[in-house]
């Protein structure tokens, strides 16, 4: 607009309006800013508020996935004299021995070794103890820090103790990161897997991506033949059975799994049903088991399917499959050719949102789940309120923040382009 | 349903019935179930029932942990649902009046508590609020309920404001009405209802939580959700259907609520268009 203005002809006429346009348009571009700022003041509270409450917080807590100050902060000349280990094939020099003497002898007396020593514990089996128990032992001077330090624990003339102490000193690591798929760093700093019996995580994540794929899917199961006919039926009667989605979505997760327990108890009604109906001669266990926790997450996620389906097929016109019917197609090709595709932008929405939902899961899994059924976010909040290790606590919410993140974005794609479809 | 010719049809429809109608006895059964149970004298928790009792309502309504719970959850509801409807509200009509710059980035922020997990929300607060003394406080708590409850606000109020006839508030300023008449008199009245339903969101949103509260609230602000985990948790005793039985009567008013709410908003919309 501005360049439109300046382009015009240096006639004298012209040159007046220009001018009066040029007033016009900075008032209005000024009118055109006090509303933006007004609009702004009034989305201010509610960022800043979330600043506060969301992205801080959730910020600090991705920071300690990569924070690693401990060894730093507790063994800290042995941190500095880490320069000179050149060779890290060999063991470190002997400065680098006398140095972590010096620091477990400090840090010994300052009460600060436990610290450093649950560092090393979480890179090492028994690092706790190989930290605490030699710095018992060391005498106050030696001749060589190193055969002292060796005598008192020969694990301090292995490579692996010092390439993790190394690894450890901060004050950014990606230890928790690479921990959090199951990676580790060997001696030589290269990217390896984790040893079969240590490595859990992959598990944990598969299990949990298992576990959200099958509540999808049986959602999907579910809620497809629901949302159908709550949207080809009469407005009347479809609102009235809308009401029985609605009610378990409003009824409170707790006291929904509090009824599955009671519902699938060994001598629960379900349990009860079944032997009466002759399914089973003696009781089947269903809860604290991944039975339990199907049943009980499909049940809680199942409005979330049935709702985005619902409103897609709502706005399907009868007419395309009337259209097909009247040029020979069977129902059945209708449906499936016609009927079926136009349904997917709810399809692709209810199953995504399920989805991620479901990868969240905590509360369920917890309490009809058994030892074997626990998801990421378990193991998150084991790991911040029970052994207080944030750093793992942090890796795994990463992973799980990133995958929730990228489908979100995914469902965000599908479902703008489903709107713009419809 | 259309009108069904032949019987593979007719068949189709029946299967679809009989299906569905299974699908309705999952979603509802269990909720039914757990009713009954709260007035069986006996102290397991199976059926057949054995005798009508109100002694385990008489105990929920009576012992200190579950009045305790219940006025927690009353207070932490209550003064988050304030809080988000506010700012929630506020910033609804500062995302439909203009298009500023970063406005996807704030949509992003605005909407964000509804798409990360809840238990990584519950860490973060947990760890970046503890230094702070803020964790095992009410403030804490009401201030992460707020956050995870505004954007069900944002989103509700927003719709309610994009169904707004601007002409309507055109109309009352050639009339003579200055913008604060123009918004009590005018826009409130209309978008009432839709802060109405995001407050209920809001209210329901903090009484369904309890991730956060299981790692933020120490044990002066446990709050019903966290009372009954503890309860399933442990050893689940008749009182906890006691509890769940009050809390699905909670959810039928605010389902009726609701519904009441969207009639109105509907009345109001026709109205002001015929």
């Amino acid at each position: 607009m501005g360049s439109e203005v300046t382009a015009t002809p240096q006639t004298t006429a012209s040159r007046g309006d220009t001018v009066a346009s040029r007033a016009l348009l900075r008032q209005l571009r000024r009118a055109e800013r006090r509303r933006q700022w007004g609009a702004f003041a009034l989305v201010a509270p509610l960022v800043l508020f979330l600043i506060v409450a969301m992205v801080l917080p959730i910020g600090d807590m991705l920071r300690r996935a990569v924070d690693d100050p401990e060894i730093a902060d507790v063994l800290p000349q042995v941190t500095r004299a880490f320069d000179d280990w050149t060779d890290h094939g060999q063991l470190p020099p002997d400065s680098v021995f006398a140095a972590l003497a010096a620091d477990m002898a400090s840090a010994r007396a300052a009460g600060t070794l436990p610290i450093a020593a649950r560092r090393l514990n979480y890179a090492v089996d028994g690092g706790r103890s190989l930290l605490v128990n030699s710095a018992r032992r060391l005498p106050e001077t030696a001749p060589n820090w190193r055969d002292t330090l060796i005598a008192a624990d020969p694990r301090w003339g292995e490579l692996d103790v010092w390439a993790a102490l190394y690894q450890a000193r901060g004050p950014l690591t990606d230890f928790f990161l690479l921990a959090a798929i199951d990676m580790q760093r060997d001696a030589q700093g290269d990217l390896t897997a984790t040893p079969a019996d240590r490595a859990i995580y992959r598990d944990v994540l598969a299990r949990t991506f298992e576990i959200a794929g099958a509540v999808t899917l049986l959602c999907l199961l579910l809620g497809f033949p629901v949302a159908y006919l709550l949207a080809n039926l009469p407005p009347r009667r479809s609102n009235l059975l809308m009401i029985l989605v609605l009610l378990p979505f409003w009824t409170s997760l707790l006291v929904r799994t509090a009824a599955w327990v009671v519902l699938l108890q060994e001598n629960g009604l379900v349990n009860q049903v079944m032997m009466m109906l002759g399914v089973t001669e003696a009781p089947v266990r269903l809860v604290y088991n991944r039975i339990g926790v199907y049943i009980a997450m499909t049940h809680v996620l199942l409005p979330f399917m049935i709702l985005p389906i619902y409103s897609v097929m709502r706005g399907i016109s009868p007419v395309y499959r009337k259209a097909a019917l009247s040029l020979g197609a069977t129902p059945t090709t209708a449906f499936l050719r016609v009927y079926l595709p136009q349904t997917l932008p709810g399809l692709a929405a209810g199953v995504l949102l399920v989805f991620i939902m479901a990868l969240g899961y905590y509360i369920t899994p917890a309490l009809i789940g058994g030892a074997g059924d626990q998801m990421v976010s378990y193991f998150i909040a084991f790991y911040t309120t029970d052994t207080v290790n944030w750093g793992m606590a942090a890796a795994l919410g990463a992973v799980l923040l990133s995958a929730t993140l990228l489908l979100y974005w995914v469902y965000n794609r599908l479902v703008g382009g489903g709107v713009r479809l419809g | 349903m259309t009108t069904t010719r032949t019987w593979p049809e007719r068949l189709w429809t029946w299967v679809l019935y009989l299906s569905c109608g299974l699908v309705f006895v999952f979603l509802l059964g269990p909720i039914l179930a757990i009713v009954p149970l709260s007035v069986n004298d006996s102290n397991f928790l199976t059926y057949p029932l054995t005798g009508f009792s109100t002694r385990w309502y008489g105990e929920f309504f009576t012992s200190e942990k579950w009045t305790r719970a219940l006025m927690n959850t009353a207070i932490i509801g209550i003064a988050s649902t304030i809080l988000a409807t506010t700012l929630g509200t506020l910033a609804s009509f500062g995302l439909a009046k203009a298009r500023f710059p970063g406005r996807g980035l704030i949509m992003a922020l605005v909407m964000s508590p509804m798409i990360v997990p809840v238990v990584i929300v519950g860490v973060g607060f947990y760890l970046f609020f503890a230094p702070l003394g803020l964790t095992q406080s009410y403030l804490g708590l009401i201030m992460a309920h707020t956050a995870l409850a505004a954007p069900f606000v944002v989103v509700t109020v927003s719709a309610t404001l994009a169904g707004l006839d601007p002409s309507l508030a055109r109309a009352a300023a050639s009339l003579g009405a200055g913008p604060l008449t123009t918004f009590f008199r005018v826009t409130l009245p209309v978008i009432a209802p839709g802060m109405a339903s995001g407050a209920l969101f809001a209210f329901a949103a903090s009484l369904d939580e309890v991730v956060v509260v299981l790692m933020v609230a120490g044990p002066e602000q446990r709050t019903l959700p966290r009372e009954m985990f503890s309860g399933i948790r442990e050893n689940i005793s008749p009182t906890i259907t006691a509890a769940a039985t009050v809390m699905i009567v909670a959810a039928v008013a605010l389902l009726i609520a609701l519904e009441l709410l969207r009639r109105r908003a509907e009345r109001m919309r026709t109205g002001a268009e015929g």
